[in-house]
């Protein structure tokens, strides 16, 4: 039954379970540590699957086409990883995070 | 994550109870801790930590880096009586982020003139809550100041355990109210959980400060849950 309490058509992990029921291979990203101005709070969460579908968000936008190609490596290796984001990583990261924060994102294989 | 754990975590979330997501970062094993659910050792401090705070983050415990993602209900605050403390708490819940909505069965009182931008609801409390039932997460504020309306919500949101309940009226009137809460099976127990006088002691005078000292002691009462006494002056 869907909940009152939830915005469920827009809820990432809402959205994995039902992507799970359909059969198709999903990531899940999560924002595990913070610092300086970030974007989006720790918790937060970036769903995927395997055709490179997504929703939710682990920054304003910034990262978040390197959170999606990760990702679809983490669904076919199945071994989760841990991704920093921000100014003092821009040299081993393409992307960085404008407002100058950094953001650590750890992603994982539903199943 | 494993897909059974995920659908635990939604049902929870679904339910409007309180879950953490705890991950091991290290082998990325994970599990759903319910809220007074016993875990043992740093790790079961951190979460009862976590469920108190509402705060996501990294811990070490026993040698490994967990990761909590803290999955509270979104706590709501119903009041009973479109009055003119209503006018003034509605914007101000808002603003600290508590979603509020208004009960009184006087339509002369819950009009969409005195409450434009409010959910508010011109029925009695037994038929308004029936759709949306209090729970844990709801915080119940009776200011009506007429016992045929405040009575029956007041018992309702003792009985469903509301983390905060709140009744406007002086000493006597609150006297006279435990009388007649006590003779519809309220227990001297549940009695005691009532906050009346309403709101913190922080001297109001007027409608707008009784509303800033009605949402202090709901805050309060919110970041306080489910703990003692001696838990609440460790977190003051």
């Amino acid at each position: 039954m869907p909940s009152k309490f939830l915005d469920e058509a827009r809820d990432p992990l809402i959205i994995a379970e039902g992507w799970m029921k359909d059969g198709k291979d999903v990531a899940i990203a999560t924002v595990v540590e913070t610092w300086g101005s970030a974007p989006r709070p720790v918790g937060s969460h970036l769903v995927i699957d395997a055709e490179g579908t997504f929703h939710g968000s682990v920054s304003g936008g910034c990262v978040e086409g390197a959170v999606i190609s990760e990702a679809l490596d983490v669904i076919g290796s199945g071994q989760p990883k841990m991704l920093e984001f921000g100014v003092a990583d821009e040299t081993a990261w393409q992307v960085g995070l404008s407002c100058g924060g950094k953001i650590r994102v750890y992603v994982e294989r539903l199943g | 994550m494993d897909p059974y754990v995920l659908k635990t975590l939604n049902a929870e979330r679904r339910a409007r109870r309180a879950a953490i997501l705890v991950t091991d970062i290290g082998d990325g094993r994970d599990r759903v801790v319910r809220e007074g659910d016993a875990v043992a050792g740093d790790l079961g401090q951190a979460i009862a930590r976590a469920f108190r705070s509402g705060m996501s983050g990294l811990v070490e415990a026993e040698g490994r880096s967990f990761f909590l993602n803290v999955h509270l209900p979104q706590p709501r605050l119903v009041v009973i009586g479109a009055v003119h403390i209503s006018q003034a708490l509605a914007p101000m819940a808002k603003i600290a982020g508590f979603p509020l909505e208004i009960i009184d069965p006087r339509t002369a009182f819950t009009s969409d003139e005195r409450f434009p931008d409010v959910v508010h609801k011109a029925e009695w409390p037994e038929d308004a809550l029936k759709h949306c039932p209090l729970d844990r997460y709801a915080a119940l504020a009776a200011i009506t100041h007429d016992p045929k309306i405040d009575d029956w919500p007041l018992k309702a949101a003792l009985d469903a355990e509301c983390f905060y309940v709140g009744a406007l009226g002086s000493r006597k009137t609150h006297g006279r109210r435990v009388e007649r809460l006590l003779a519809m099976g309220v227990t001297p127990e549940q009695i005691d959980r009532i906050n009346a006088p309403i709101g913190l002691d922080i001297g109001a005078a007027n409608p707008a400060e009784i509303a800033v000292a009605i949402l202090a002691q709901v805050i309060s009462a919110f970041r306080a849950r489910g703990l003692g006494a001696k838990a609440k002056s460790e977190a003051a």
